[in-house]
């Protein structure tokens, strides 16, 4: 399927031809620098609520490309204070630009700004549904750390109950031949739902709380946060914050080139003592975020094919 | 056919709309849903009636009116088993059973953070699998069990 004016709203929307598709125009992009391919274009970055990370990920890539960004980085200076609608605003902005770049708290928010749009757009985050792009900036990390995205044994840890990153990477992880393995408390594991989709899918995987049981059959350690605010009982939190903190002590158990990703912020999970082995893969992960960006926005504009 | 003893019989309508197989205890929800009071003619409710299918199922007779395609579609989500029959001068015309679309609007999506929910949209779900129900809200992915459905 073509790219040219499609939405990138959620990775379900994704194929593992369109996934390889992003990711080889992602990887050309980082070895021969396009800085003119975007020039005249001009990339809406609407952020209704903040996120650092991903909002200057993106200006950047429109930058290095040559295009120019506008737009906001908080709802309070925009006219939904005043009431707007989502609706109206996109309608709007729509005038203005050649791709929009949404972040939004609400779920599903990026997909009613893609029925108002006649630009593409791409879904910077919806509220706790989707956030694409991080799950391909995932994909894109593992192909470059490990060379190939097919035979890998994929650990996730922490909060998987909640963690949006680790449903859709695992949703987008079942194109490819893998094994997974889920590493949480009972009260943090997978949702039923993926599993049984897993399962329709006969993608195998192990359930369990003991990290180091599984951790030397691992190619790839996905960490993430455990989030205090999902918690309704403290002591339980309090109990569970540091089930899963790793430092240099778990490589001793690992193999040699397992890679470590996290998409961060990390709070105490990973101790800094990991952060100049080899494995630490994290902040080599957030720099993918550049290239990945660079490609859909070329893809979606029809400035790359 | 002759209605057993200890059976309280319904009578035949001669123009309208049947939906049998329903279970007994969504018959009421179905009924509220056709919204009776908008409509002069009269209706039949029957529940707690022996089904060898069900064990007790109800059904409804309505007279000179045949039902939407919407509130078809809205019968299937409480109801996946009932059947719907047009009667023409006493005789069933057309029976069919209900079925739950691949495309359903007209209902609320449980998620309160759902785009749905604060700006004036229609709401789109895709079924993802029919018995039991899973509906897939096409906003917010949030996956809805039958339990999840307002209607």
């Amino acid at each position: 399927m073509t790219f040219k004016g499609r939405d990138i709203i959620s990775i379900r929307d994704f194929s593992k031809e369109d996934i390889l598709k992003v990711l080889d125009v992602a990887q050309k992009l980082e070895r021969r620098p396009q800085p003119t391919l975007m020039k005249g274009a001009v990339m809406g970055s609407l952020f209704f609520e903040p996120s650092t990370r991903t909002r200057l990920s993106f200006t950047s890539a429109m930058e290095k490309l040559g295009g120019e960004v506008l737009g906001f980085e908080d709802a309070a200076v925009t006219s939904v204070q005043k009431g707007e609608t989502l609706w109206d605003t996109i309608k709007m902005v729509n005038n203005y630009v050649d791709v929009i770049v949404q972040r939004h708290p609400v779920e599903g928010a990026a997909k009613l700004a893609a029925n108002a749009a006649d630009v593409p757009v791409i879904n910077a985050g919806d509220g706790a549904n989707q956030h694409p792009t991080q799950t391909l900036l995932d994909l894109f990390t593992i192909q470059k750390e490990k060379g190939k995205l097919d035979g890998l044994n994929i650990g996730f840890v922490g909060d998987l109950k909640y963690g949006r990153t680790v449903h859709s990477l695992c949703m987008a992880m079942s194109h490819f031949r893998t094994k997974l393995f889920f590493v949480a408390p009972e009260a943090l594991q997978m949702p039923e739902y993926y599993l049984a989709d897993l399962q329709k899918k006969k993608i195998p995987y192990v359930v369990t709380a003991d990290l180091n049981k599984v951790a030397p059959q691992l190619d790839i350690l996905y960490m993430t946060r455990i989030q205090k605010e999902r918690f309704p009982d403290p002591i339980e939190y309090n109990r569970l914050k540091d089930s899963f903190h790793i430092n240099r002590q778990l490589l001793k158990i690992t193999k040699k080139d397992v890679r470590i990703l996290h998409p961060l912020p990390r709070v105490n999970e990973i101790a800094t003592d990991l952060d100049d082995t080899p494995n630490a893969a994290y902040f080599r992960q957030a720099a993918n975020g550049v290239p990945i960006r660079q490609a859909l926005i070329a893809l979606v504009t029809g400035r790359a094919a | 056919m002759k209605a057993p003893e200890h059976m309280i019989p319904v009578p035949a309508i001669k123009e309208g709309t049947v939906i049998d197989h329903l279970p007994s205890r969504e018959t009421l929800k179905v009924m509220k849903l056709l919204n009776p009071q908008e409509f002069e003619h009269p209706i039949a409710v029957a529940l707690n009636l022996d089904s060898k299918k069900l064990g007790k199922k109800g059904v409804i007779k309505i007279n000179n009116r045949n039902l939407t395609k919407e509130e078809v579609e809205k019968i299937a989500i409480l109801a996946p088993n009932a059947t719907v029959s047009l009667i023409k001068n006493y005789k069933v015309v057309e029976k069919n059973r209900v079925r739950v679309p691949k495309k359903i609007g007209g209902i609320l999506c449980s998620n309160p953070n759902c785009i749905t929910n604060k700006e004036p949209v229609e709401t789109v779900f895709e079924l993802v699998q029919e018995s039991p129900l899973r509906i897939r809200c096409q906003f917010c992915e949030r996956i809805m069990s039958r339990k999840d459905i307002a209607l």
